[in-house]
């Protein structure tokens, strides 16, 4: 066993993630050397992922308020008014070092640490999401990660019993050293039932809850804030190991005990486990909190101060309780077979003191430890924007049909089935709307009855353009939630964003993130969608090679009357195909010029937030007022196989006359613009939709009617509808099974 | 009809079994939590889906073995109804109230998508709303639904038709393709010798509604409606 008095060397400072400046002032903050469960504590706030040091000052540029903003960043997650008196609580939270180190267990304890950070608000969680991004199809450990990962997700989600309603797969060689886990989780209580983590009263029992502390995940929170070099295998214990059904337990008996008002606080067991849950309380309440570890339920003896601090075991909780309803708390507990004891207390001298077989461990003070942690205003380089694509650089198919269908089955385009369908996505019955659309949706009750409200979900980035010019790709995320949630009829009111980014320390990944989040906050000033929770996960770098810069969006949106959302998929025969939004063709980073001609050029394509704000509104008021028999918002792939994937959901055809235009026809097919959608509707409807848009200033035109058993594009293009999904269903399950 | 949902630790679909009995039958089943060891006066008692213990054993295994069991067995051996769905199901067949195992998928993955179902025998208290092999939907979401039974118990319960469901494409065909998880014969659902008591994989639970996709599963809850 380690001493707590060990002489402290720049070997041990260096192992603990820790520069010599930071230590220096460690030194200067508390006027001596610390001991050995000191410099773990201090490792332990002070690194990257829960420090912020290196993005704080960066976040603070968000836009977090709006009328319906609850609670923004800062607690376990954001809450947003959604009427009736009810709230929906949300974030999304990454676990990509974990997942590459070991997929299955990475991923569950992903999810596991968001839907956490969701109940102990005090929601009961009702939707979850995950955004995966994995290295090139090719590369050997590819196919390893996407099956453990997508097990992991599953294992844990359908366990715990949320349905995972949605999220993003996507292929890229940039991640082919470091996959990304971001893992959304949304719940929903009443607005006056808001559970924090700030402790109140002096002398109040500070109480731990769920699973035993063990020896896993030590360390886990420091091993994510670095890059990884050919050894990161060796990092394995430093991963935890999920147990939803203990998670299951802590739920139940977490919602028991809040409904009993026994809870004054409440903090989950996240990153940096006891430590980090025991001064955020103390520190938010101004006030001083004394552990006492003898008390601490472990899973083996032996275990050190040190150990059961850094410790990140999952399934734990941390409570300030009433003391008069302690023993009831306890009770509740007991019945769901869970660990209760009372650890430590709240004191009014502002220290954080842990204690250990009578002697004391650690005394610092608890502010500091926190609102002192070293923040940073890293170098960063303005990155270039990558030059227009004209579309006469670009070659045309030779052969459309071929090419479309090459685009539907692509590694990046073709159907995630293989993915949902390991994901219990009904369960709860509330999903009106399941994955394969453009956003989830999922019904809510109202408290007194009436028609049910909805709530619908989506995450979106397309890395590729935040890689060209971050500005525009941080907009464009955003702008591609709004519209996937406008296109089930959703009124987007708030977002949630899980930063993935390079080393930071380097000016130009520093670069990509100041200009990313100055894209996305604009978008989200302009959209009205306030940033109400996050997470940022930088280091995402192996031997030196960063990801693609990857603003995950996770976006929420509200719908009056459940009912009114439509799906994607073509209807009815003889349904008008409207296109909405104006079509320049532009191809620079688009789909085709990367799955198809294997090129990354260009800018990526503008986004004009007034327009999408108009475009946006118009869909959603058509949606809501039951005019449109389908609505799909046009992203990768553009207006080609949106058409596709539209027949393809709807096991329909359609026959497509182009409108007169200049644009080159592969452009007109294949460009990304933005702003765009498809919508579909009776003539009769659709004539007045042309008539409205014109009124709105939307750009609207009929290309087509629905029906029949092909797609079919003037005289360029005739596929069966049958061909296309049996390309765009097998990529996924062939490439899964060739081993 | 009165109704009962038993709840185990780690169970997770009771809320959508509460709330098909409320939706269908008007009203609202009592919840009995698995260290009771009486049951209230009910006509049906139903064990719902979930991960009971994590299935950190034999699915079902650690759950057949609870305090509420005995009065469970008491209630179909005086005749009561008992529906078992997902872990439900795999509860019965480990308490013995039900032949057979449900092992593994044959994928070895979960799997949660929407099935059809054939009703081979509309002849019970649970399926009297459907008609002799009528194709319904359903939705599945298991990982172990996979049914074996010995070659003699498959006889006695084919002889005696007490396969209910059976996992079938749009037409009726029972196929390899429309089977989901490998299950023998694709039986998807069965009943016990007396015709009361029926285990089954799917989740007509969550195809009670136009929200839902559909109201398929309502004939479940309909058909107990009038049994009972």
């Amino acid at each position: 066993m380690i001493p707590n008095d060990i002489q402290i060397t720049p070997d041990i400072i260096r192992a603990h993630g820790l520069k010599p400046d930071e230590y220096q002032r460690i030194l200067d903050l508390i006027g001596r050397e610390p001991t050995w469960t000191e410099l773990g504590i201090f490792s332990a706030m002070w690194n990257e992922h829960c420090s912020y040091k290196s993005s704080k000052k960066w976040l603070k540029t968000l836009p977090t308020k709006g009328p319906r903003v609850l609670i923004g960043p800062g607690e376990n997650a954001g809450v947003v008014d959604i009427g009736d008196g009810q709230a929906v609580v949300f974030k999304m939270e990454s676990h990509n070092h974990p997942s590459f180190i070991e997929p299955y267990q990475g991923a569950t304890t992903g999810v596991g640490g968001i839907l956490r950070d969701v109940f102990t608000m005090g929601a009961r969680p009702i939707a979850a999401m995950n955004a995966l991004r994995f290295g090139s199809p090719d590369h050997p450990k590819t196919r390893h990660l996407v099956s453990g990962v997508v097990a992991g997700v599953g294992g844990y989600g359908n366990s715990f019993g949320v349905p995972t309603v949605g999220g993003e797969v996507e292929f890229h060689p940039r991640y082919n050293g470091n996959c990304l886990v971001n893992a959304f989780a949304a719940g929903l209580l009443k607005s006056d039932e808001i559970f924090l983590s700030e402790a109140k009263g002096v002398g109040m029992p500070v109480v731990y809850l769920g699973s035993k502390t063990g020896r896993d995940g030590m360390g886990g929170a420091t091993m994510a804030s670095a890059e990884f070099d050919d050894d990161s295998h060796e990092k394995r214990p430093t991963v935890q190991v999920g147990d939803p059904f203990a998670e299951k337990l802590l739920l139940e008996a977490s919602l028991e005990l809040m409904a009993s008002g026994a809870v004054i606080a409440i903090q989950d067991m996240g990153a940096a486990g006891l430590t980090c849950s025991a001064v955020e309380m103390g520190a938010k309440g101004n006030l001083g909190l004394e552990l006492d570890l003898d008390k601490v339920p472990t899973r083996e003896p032996g275990m050190t101060a040190y150990e059961m601090m850094l410790s990140e075991s999952q399934e734990r909780m941390l409570m300030v309780l009433h003391p008069h309803l302690e023993a009831k708390a306890e009770a509740i507990f007991r019945k769901w077979g869970l660990d209760f004891a009372v650890v430590g207390k709240t004191t009014d001298t502002l220290r954080f003191v842990v204690k250990h077989h009578g002697e004391v461990m650690a005394d610092l003070p608890i502010k500091d430890l926190g609102d002192q942690a070293p923040e940073y205003d890293r170098p960063w380089i303005a990155p270039t924007p990558a030059p227009v694509l004209d579309a006469s650089a670009v070659p045309a198919p030779a052969d459309w049909r071929r090419t479309l269908l090459d685009l539907a089955g692509s590694p990046n385009q073709s159907s995630r089935r293989w993915v949902w369908e390991q994901y219990d996505h009904l369960i709860q019955g509330n999903t009106a709307q399941r994955p394969g659309g453009d956003a989830a949706v999922v019904r809510v009750e109202r408290p007194n009855g009436g028609t049910p409200k909805g709530l619908a979900f989506t995450c979106d980035v397309t890395p590729r353009y935040v890689e060209a010019d971050p500005f525009e790709g941080g907009k464009q995320a955003i702008a591609e939630a709004w519209r996937n949630l406008s296109a089930v009829g959703a009124l987007p009111i708030a977002v949630t964003d899980n930063l993935n980014f390079g080393n930071p320390e380097r000016p130009e990944i520093m670069g990509q993130f100041v200009h990313a989040l100055k894209g996305v906050g604009e978008a989200c000033v302009a959209l009205d969608m306030p940033i109400v929770s996050g997470n940022v996960s930088l280091y995402n770098e192996t031997n030196g090679e960063a990801i693609l810069p990857t603003p995950t969006i996770g976006a929420v949106g509200l719908m009056d009357d459940v009912t009114k959302t439509v799906g994607i998929g073509f209807a009815s025969d003889d349904d008008v195909i409207l296109l909405i939004g104006d079509t320049t063709g532009w191809l620079g980073r688009s789909t085709y010029l990367w799955e198809i001609l294997g090129r990354e050029e260009g800018a990526p394509p503008p986004v004009d937030l007034a327009v999408e704000k108009t475009n946006g509104d118009f869909v959603r008021t058509a949606v809501i007022d039951g005019r449109v028999s389908a609505a799909h918002d046009l992203s990768q792939g553009g207006l080609l196989l949106g058409l596709a994937e539209m027949a393809m959901a709807g096991k329909k055809g359609a026959r497509i006359l182009l409108p007169e235009t200049d644009v080159p026809l592969h452009a007109f097919l294949l460009g990304e613009d933005q702003g765009r959608y498809l919508l579909t509707a009776s003539p009769e409807d659709a004539s007045k939709l042309i008539v409205d848009a014109a009124m709105a200033g939307v750009p609207a035109v009929a290309i087509g009617a629905v029906g029949g058993e092909t797609l079919t594009v003037g005289p360029h293009l005739t596929v069966s509808v049958d061909d296309l999904r049996q390309r765009h269903e097998s990529w996924m399950p062939n490439w899964m099974s060739a081993a | 009809m009165k109704s009962a949902v038993l709840v185990f630790p780690g169970i997770n679909r009771e809320r959508d079994m509460a709330r098909a009995f409320r939706e269908v039958t008007g009203v609202e089943p009592i919840m009995v939590w698995h260290t009771e060891t009486e049951l209230p006066d009910v006509d049906v008692v139903a064990v719902p889906g979930g991960f009971s213990y994590g299935d950190y054993l034999r699915c079902g295994a650690i759950a057949a073995r609870s305090p509420i069991i005995p009065a469970l067995k008491a209630h179909a051996a005086k005749g009561g109804y008992v529906l078992g769905v997902c872990n439900g199901f795999q509860i019965l067949t480990e308490t013995g109230l039900l032949p057979g195992a449900l092992m593994r998928n044959a994928s070895l993955r979960f799997v949660c998508r929407e099935v059809r179902l054939r009703v081979d025998n509309a002849n019970t208290a649970f399926t009297s709303a459907y008609t002799a092999g009528q194709v319904i939907r359903c939705p599945i979401a298991h990982g172990e639904g996979n049914y074996f039974a010995d070659a003699e118990t498959l006889k006695r319960l084919e002889g005696d038709g007490r396969v209910v469901f059976r996992y079938c494409d749009e037409a009726g065909e029972i196929t390899d393709a429309a089977n989901p998880n490998g299950a023998i014969d694709g039986i998807a659902g069965i009943v016990d010798e007396t015709g009361r008591v029926l285990g089954m994989m799917p989740h007509p639970e969550n195809l009670i509604e136009a929200l839902q996709g559909g109201i398929d599963g309502r004939g479940i809850f309909e058909s107990l409606g009038r049994a009972a």
